[in-house]
């Protein structure tokens, strides 16, 4: 009897690469219904919006690049880029922020690299630093959970808000947005404020504003579960918030009226979906065990630089981008002791 | 016994129980063998036999020609039918010289049979290691490399501890696991046999604790004999735990040197098929002619461990395990992780067969299409040589292989948990074979093309230096010449030197005369 031959291992296969995505989308799920608990109907429709635009940029970028669409689409890397994208974007931001936002992560920051795998830097995070530096008007109308409960904002408001660019009538930005923790933080410290007086604020709650709290708690849910699924490994993450928690403790005891709390600096902002879902990105990270602790600890660092002494209130996608920059040489130097091998495993 | 970590390994499904569920069957002898004359690692032997020769049961047919080799024996009685190309089981698929075997079935041992050596404790170690090295022993847990090799004593190296295989920790394969339940006053002697050999003084036999029948089979051993420096140790379960240096690490604590070997850290280790297989050449006289094969997998239909002779197809196996089930499609040797899918059944069994798994496309699903690495570090955490397989697949791929070995690609055991956990499907062993086979080539190019350079070099040499030596030859010649010719030259020189003389007399005379005249004239 005759038999194909096939290669070893004679198993059935492990994970996949789209399994591995759609189980990041699965751990998005409580931070992002948190958001949209709190910020509204907003963002639930840039991240319908964004991975929209995500999924209809690859299948644009794979046709002309003659690849098998299916294949591509299926590792659902499209899908997850389009909605950490739009989970950075304020929820009432206009369409064309999201295009532009999901046309560069999707086409300059991948298939111009060369696609999955090749990418050295982080989609998301380029679309969204794109935008940032580009339209920061627009990315920092953050809506507050009050201000919309008053307007009773609606979901075809927001979608009319969204498509137009323009508030319905008889709205005011002013009344239902409010500065996030972050830019709170930085305007009271800029004008001579103490962190204590920013943080006895009525909308703060144990570390931060309530409903930040809330979404950051539950993308740590997410981002745990993940861990105990094994799609990611804990260095990144431990060593980013500890390096952040760290470095934050220390200028903070040196002078808590001047610098915020550690707790502050990881409940509030990008730090915790960060250090779960961006930074743990596996191609634009460092990929050996001590180079992604390192990784991350320069992430943590970073943060803290750009958020206390740089121009933007928060630091967190500058700070992987950066880091992405420098993961092929911590990479380098980084290797394990091969077995048998005696030092660094490098002889 | 304090037991150690080896970085990564796997923990995989065992379906060990499918196949140690009915016992070992013993398989009658088929009309025809085929013995591949290269079972091993090393140099093909040379075949001793013609076609039309009577031969008998562990008749010495393949005479090992080099150091590295094994010889070949009959597996039973009858008649040589030709030296024939015949399919082998290896990973290439193409066909190797085999000795066919017509068998007559009387399996008649001849008068030379190897002498039983019951004494073999009065022995000398080199004798015994000669008689391993003639009964063709081979290391039986499927790396087929000569035994008698492993055993010779290497200079300045002195073995203290016998390390005994018997993790078998790959799924599906149990035939250790049934020799240790049927024979372990057998595998215990080969441990005493190898320990006198290599003057160990510790026997440290391992078994995985997912096979506690073993376990306790041998323990109950260890204890009836005299068998007091040998020590049965149970170890966790992880693939690739019965690899030679993964174990060691585990009962020891101490990894063997990259570039090393075991006896660098004093000592040896055998796997329990190959300790049995040296039991009986020594004390029974019997040459490696048969092994236990495990032939499982959801493939056929009854799971089982058989006993066959070298040489009986693969198809004769899968029939004694009940046959296959419908819609099979993949016959592999040995394990799923290590293990190689062979095209054809009728490929013979040889010394390194521990298992047959056949498989149906619902066991062993055709994995997705291979998507590009995403560098999600999977395979580095599971490698037990601490590599990085997703680096070292890159530079495979751009056939970087001078920085690809600075990673570590030859101390990559080819394992396969990087494969095995790939989320993009990405063949990795194949990609390291592929550098490996290439850096070999390549080393081989280069030895071939310094050897001709050598030789061109030489001959170039060789050719200047006949050149000087003629030239040198020519001159003197020239100078022999030129002195022959010196003597009529003397004599040339001689007459004109007196031709030259009187003529200058002639001249000078009139010149006398007139200075005489001039004299006079200014006289007068």
């Amino acid at each position: 009897m005759r038999f194909r031959t096939r290669t070893s291992p004679h198993m059935v296969p492990g994970h996949s690469v789209g399994g591995l995505m759609r189980q990041v989308l699965y751990a998005l799920i409580p931070g992002t219904l948190a958001m949209a608990w709190f910020f509204g109907w907003g963002v639930l429709v840039n991240v319908v919006l964004s991975v929209l635009f995500a999924v209809m940029f690859e299948a644009l970028m794979v046709t002309l690049r003659r690849r098998p669409v299916g294949v591509t689409l299926g590792d659902s890397s499209a899908v997850l880029a389009g909605w950490l994208f739009a989970l950075a974007i304020p929820p009432l931001a206009p369409v064309w922020v999201l295009l532009v936002g999901t046309g560069f992560a999707i086409v300059v920051a991948k298939p111009l690299y060369g696609g999955l795998g090749y990418n050295p830097f982080n989609p998301a995070m380029v679309g969204y630093v794109v935008v940032l530096v580009s339209f920061p008007r627009e990315l920092s109308l953050w809506p507050s959970p009050e201000g919309l409960a008053d307007a009773s904002f609606t979901l075809w408001q927001t979608l009319q808000t969204t498509l137009t660019g323009r508030l319905p009538e008889g709205m005011d930005w002013d009344a239902i947005t409010r500065a996030t923790p972050m830019d709170m933080m930085r305007e009271a410290l800029v004008s001579g404020q103490t962190v204590h007086e920013v943080t006895r604020s009525p909308v703060f709650g144990s570390f931060s504003q309530t409903e930040w709290e809330w979404a950051g708690n539950l993308f740590l849910l997410g981002g745990l579960w993940l861990l105990y699924r094994r799609v990611i490994t804990w260095h990144i993450p431990v060593s980013m918030l500890l390096s952040l928690a760290t470095i934050a403790g220390v200028f903070w005891v040196i002078d808590p009226d001047q610098f915020a709390s550690p707790a502050f600096h990881v409940f509030s902002g990008a730090a915790i979906i960060g250090a779960f879902f961006i930074a743990t990105d596996p191609v634009s990270a460092a990929t050996t065990p001590l180079g992604r602790i390192l990784f991350g600890i320069g992430i943590g660092i970073l943060t803290y630089i750009i958020r206390t002494w740089g121009g933007y209130p928060d630091g967190v996608a500058f700070a992987v981008l950066l880091m992405n920059m420098v993961a092929p040489t911590l990479d380098h130097y980084t290797r394990p002791r091969i077995f048998g091998h005696s030092g660094d495993g490098r002889g | 016994m304090q037991l150690h970590h080896f970085h990564g390994g796997l923990k995989l499904d065992e379906h060990k129980a499918e196949s140690t569920a009915r016992p070992l069957l013993t398989m009658g002898v088929p009309k025809y063998l085929y013995v591949p004359l290269s079972q091993h690692i090393g140099a093909q032997t040379e075949c001793v036999v013609e076609a039309g020769d009577r031969i008998a049961k562990g008749q010495r047919i393949g005479r090992a020609k080099d150091y590295i080799c094994a010889n070949v024996h009959a597996p039973t009685s009858g008649w040589i039918r030709g030296i024939v190309e015949h399919p082998v089981p290896h990973p290439s698929g193409l066909s190797a010289p085999c000795i066919k075997i017509e068998t007559d079935g009387r399996d008649r041992w001849g008068d030379d049979r190897l002498e039983p050596w019951r004494d073999w404790r009065e022995r000398d170690p080199r004798s015994l290691r000669e008689r391993v090295r003639d009964a063709g022993i081979v290391g039986m847990g499927g790396a087929a490399f000569p035994t008698a090799v492993k055993l010779n004593p290497r200079p300045g190296k002195r073995i203290h501890t016998l390390v005994v295989n018997g993790a078998e920790c790959e799924p599906y394969i149990t035939c250790d696991d049934l020799l240790m339940r049927t024979h372990p006053e057998a595998i215990l002697e080969g441990a005493r046999i190898v320990s006198h050999m290599v003057g160990a003084e510790r026997v440290l036999f391992a078994v995985e604790d997912n096979k506690p029948e073993a376990l306790r089979a041998l323990t109950d051993a260890v204890a009836s004999g005299e068998h007091d420096f040998i020590r049965i140790v149970s170890i966790p379960s992880v693939y690739p735990t019965g690899g030679e240096r993964q174990l060691i690490k585990v009962l020891t604590g101490r990894e063997v040197p990259s570039a090393g070997l075991p006896a660098d850290l004093g000592m040896v280790c055998h796997n329990t098929g190959t300790l049995k297989a040296i039991r009986e050449a020594v004390v029974a006289g019997q040459p490696l002619i048969s092994r236990i094969v495990t032939v499982t997998g959801p493939g056929v239909r009854e799971p089982r461990n058989v006993e066959a002779l070298i040489g009986t197809p693969f198809a004769d196996l899968v029939a004694a395990a009940g046959g296959y089930r419908p819609d099979v499609d993949r016959l592999v040797m040995g394990g799923p992780m290590m293990g190689f899918a062979v095209g054809d059944d009728a490929v013979p069994i040889i010394k390194g067969t521990n298992c047959l798994l056949a498989t149906r496309p619902q066991d062993t699903p055709q994995p997705g299409p291979v998507m590009p690495c995403i560098r999600c570090g999977e395979c580095t955490r599971v490698c037990p040589a601490n590599l990085l397989p997703q680096q070292m697949y890159w530079f495979a791929k751009s056939k970087d292989f001078d920085t690809i070995q600075d990673y570590g690609l030859f101390d990559c055991i080819e394992c396969g948990c990087c494969a095995q956990v790939c989320p993009s499907n990405i063949p990795l062993v194949q990609y390291y074979r592929f550098a490996k086979q290439e850096i070999w080539g390549r080393e081989k190019e280069r030895q071939k093309a310094d050897l001709a350079r050598e030789r061109f070099e030489f001959r170039q040499q060789r050719q200047e230096r006949e050149e000087r030596e003629k030239a040198e030859r020519l001159a003197r010649k020239k100078a022999a010449l030129a002195k022959k010719d010196s003597a009529p030259t003397e004599k040339k020189a001689a007459i004109e030197d007196a031709i030259e003389r009187a003529r200058a007399r002639k001249t000078a005379q009139p010149a006398e005369e007139r200075s005489a005249q001039d004299r006079e004239r200014a006289d007068g």
